[in-house]
């Protein structure tokens, strides 16, 4: 009798602990095709001329360059901000701060920032950037409506915010693995507090950082719903490019100012107010190959870049 | 810790400035300095909190205006005046129709209608996924899984939106049938892709964390593995898998291009998951782009947006709360 429960139960085990596995067996598949269908369509188009032409004949032709260009330069705007802030933000309440209700609340703000619906901080970066600070700008300077509409700064700026916690949180893991004895190596040396930071934690914290930096950028670029009235465009005929010259010496420098493309914010356009939707959807699957594999490319480095950083502090 | 390394160079500094009045000159000046630096760094660190307030005091700010400009009550629903005297209560979004109507009513139902179903389709292949690779999986076959499933929650959404369009919505509705091509039912699919993620690797940490002395008593009483799982393990992660379910439900709710691509943006009153709806997320993307700023629907959209922020910041206050708790409880 007692057997014979063990045996009905175990029948039991092994039919959940099957219907597990099928499960997760259906979630790789499903991601799979999804991934197999969108390198199947979007393959046939992609070429070093897709990627770096501008788009033709109402977006039915060309390729997708200044999309491209926007999505770095959005982005590369959008590290100047987050990163410094965001690890400045780690190492005080890493290293300076103690355990108290301000600290508290600032871990709390961090995850809840983390929380706060994208679409939300488009309202912010409307509201906060283009509003408050761009207008304000615009009537000290008196430049006219320049800073106080939707402009690439501005979306730089609001997605800077959203990826903020990525760094945080990716830094803070970073200095807290720099083990203990190290600092007190550095203090027994007769070093300050600042000079430990400097020459001793934040070295070893570096891939860390640089893990965190990786992760903001995937997020960045892959982020539509912020910039949609940010100042992302539909089509734009010129690269929001600016020649900035000191007396005969010009270089081409990124203008904050203007509106520009996104790669993600072209696919959305693409798949929901094209001309011709049976003439773009090539197009359309080539961008979102080339966006997700930017998107993996970017995660796969920085997921090796942490597997080795944790594999080197083991070994310590 | 920290508290213990100042208190070390705290005493050593006043010892080294005593040796001579050119040592202690420089500690004077490199001890402003440190301070500054501190100072500098706090001022940084309280980055995240200044623009979680400021976040909430813009959105304040343009959302309230509404209020002095459209009324609570017509958030809900507005009394309209029949062709014939008689007054008809209606419960619609119409901001740019001559007689404006603003309910939220439509857009809230949309919203969980996409929100629900999908986070009822995450808990089940998320928790699943979670026990699976904490539990089931071998280890080695572990540590490739699992940045598998982070490299899957990287995913643009606006990608998944556009396959839902593409591909999704076609192969339903041959499957199906239902009443509008793009519907609830859809875009709930989508936010699963984003979902999934976030409740498995929250699962496998909240499983992960559970001592394995447990898994020892257990197996010792002749428990067998899903009989471990079942009665110890699930029940002591309790706490953590409804934070991660907490969580995922907050993404569903905040989620846009998914649903602005794959809903059908119709802002139907609905209980059927196969008709379009429209949700409060969609809303805002697709109608701030062309509302002229200072009208009452530009407000509008604010007020909407306020409701977004304080639905899913309690959310998230509650599973820190739960997932809180969770790490005392297991610190044995």
């Amino acid at each position: 009798m007692e057997q014979l429960k063990q045996k009905h139960k175990d029948v039991q085990g092994i039919i959940f602990i099957n219907l597990i596995r099928l499960l997760f067996l259906v979630l790789v598949i499903i991601l799979l095709l999804l991934l197999g269908k969108i390198v199947v369509e979007g393959s046939g188009i992609l070429s070093l001329e897709f990627v770096f032409d501008s788009p033709r004949n109402n977006m039915t032709k060309g390729g997708i360059g200044p999309a491209i260009f926007g999505t770095i330069a959005v982005t590369f705007i959008m590290i100047l901000f987050a990163v410094p802030l965001g690890v400045f933000s780690a190492i005080y309440l890493n290293e300076y701060a103690k355990d108290t209700f301000f600290t508290r609340v600032i871990r709390t703000s961090i995850n809840n920032l983390a929380g706060v619906p994208s679409i939300v901080f488009g309202l912010f970066g409307l509201g906060f950037f283009i509003l408050f600070i761009g207008r304000n700008i615009d009537d000290v300077l008196e430049t006219g409506l320049l800073f106080g509409q939707p402009a690439l700064l501005w979306a730089s700026a609001t997605l800077a915010v959203l990826v903020l916690p990525i760094v945080i949180v990716s830094t803070l893991e970073a200095l807290n693995s720099v083990p203990k004895t190290h600092r007190d190596a550095s203090y027994g040396l007769g070093a300050t507090k600042w000079q430990t930071i400097k020459h001793v934690v934040l070295p070893q914290a570096r891939p860390g950082i640089l893990t965190g930096t990786i992760l903001a950028i995937s997020r960045g670029a892959g982020e539509t719903a912020p910039i949609l009235f940010l100042g992302a465009a539909f089509f734009l005929p010129n690269l929001p490019v600016v020649d900035l010259c000191i007396g005969d010496y010009c270089i081409p420098m990124i203008n904050p100012t203007e509106q520009f493309m996104y790669l993600a914010y072209h696919i959305f356009i693409l798949a929901t107010q094209s001309s011709n939707p049976t003439k773009t959807l090539p197009i359309q699957y080539g961008s979102t190959l080339v966006l997700i594999a930017l998107t993996f490319l970017l995660n796969i480095t920085a997921i090796l870049f942490r597997y080795r950083f944790r594999k080197i502090l083991g070994r310590l | 810790m920290i508290a213990e390394q100042s208190h070390i160079t705290d005493i050593k500094t006043p010892d080294r400035s005593q040796e001579s009045s050119f040592g202690k000159k420089i500690k004077k000046s490199i001890r402003i300095k440190e301070r500054i630096i501190k100072y500098f760094f706090a001022v940084n660190g309280a980055m995240a909190l200044v623009f979680i307030i400021l976040i909430f005091v813009f959105l304040f700010k343009e959302g309230f205006k509404a209020l002095e400009h459209i009324g609570f009550l017509d958030f809900i629903y507005l009394d309209q005046v029949q062709a014939d005297g008689s007054v008809k209560r209606v419960y619609e979004w119409y901001p740019t129709s001559a007689e404006a109507r603003y309910s939220l009513v439509p857009l809230i139902l949309g919203t969980l209608l996409t929100a629900i179903p999908g986070t009822i389709i995450s808990t089940i292949f998320g928790v699943a996924a979670g026990i699976y690779l904490s539990e089931v999986a071998n280890p080695k076959l572990k540590e490739f899984l699992k940045p598998m499933i982070e490299l899957f929650a990287g995913i643009p959404t606006v990608v998944l939106g556009f396959i839902m369009l593409a591909v999704g919505a076609s192969f339903f509705n041959d499957l199906l049938n239902p009443v509008n091509r793009l519907n609830a039912f859809i875009a709930s699919l989508g936010l699963s892709f984003v979902i999934i993620p976030i409740i498995a690797s929250l699962t496998e940490d909240a499983l992960h964390s559970i001592p394995n002395d447990l898994r020892m008593a257990s197996y010792g009483l002749g428990a067998t593995k899903w009989q471990t799982i079942r009665h110890v393990i699930l029940p002591a992660a309790f706490s953590g898998v409804s934070a991660s379910i907490i969580l995922g439900f907050g993404r569903a709710i905040g989620e846009t291009m998914i649903v602005l691509m794959a809903s059908g943006n119709a802002a139907n009153i609905t209980a059927n998951i196969f008709e379009s709806v429209r949700t409060m997320t969609a809303t805002i993307a697709a109608e701030m782009g062309e509302v002229s700023q200072g009208s009452d629907h530009y407000y509008a959209l604010f007020f909407i947006g306020i409701v977004l922020f304080t639905i899913t910041f309690f959310l998230n206050l509650i599973a820190e709360i739960v997932i809180s708790k969770m790490r005392k409880k297991n610190t044995f």
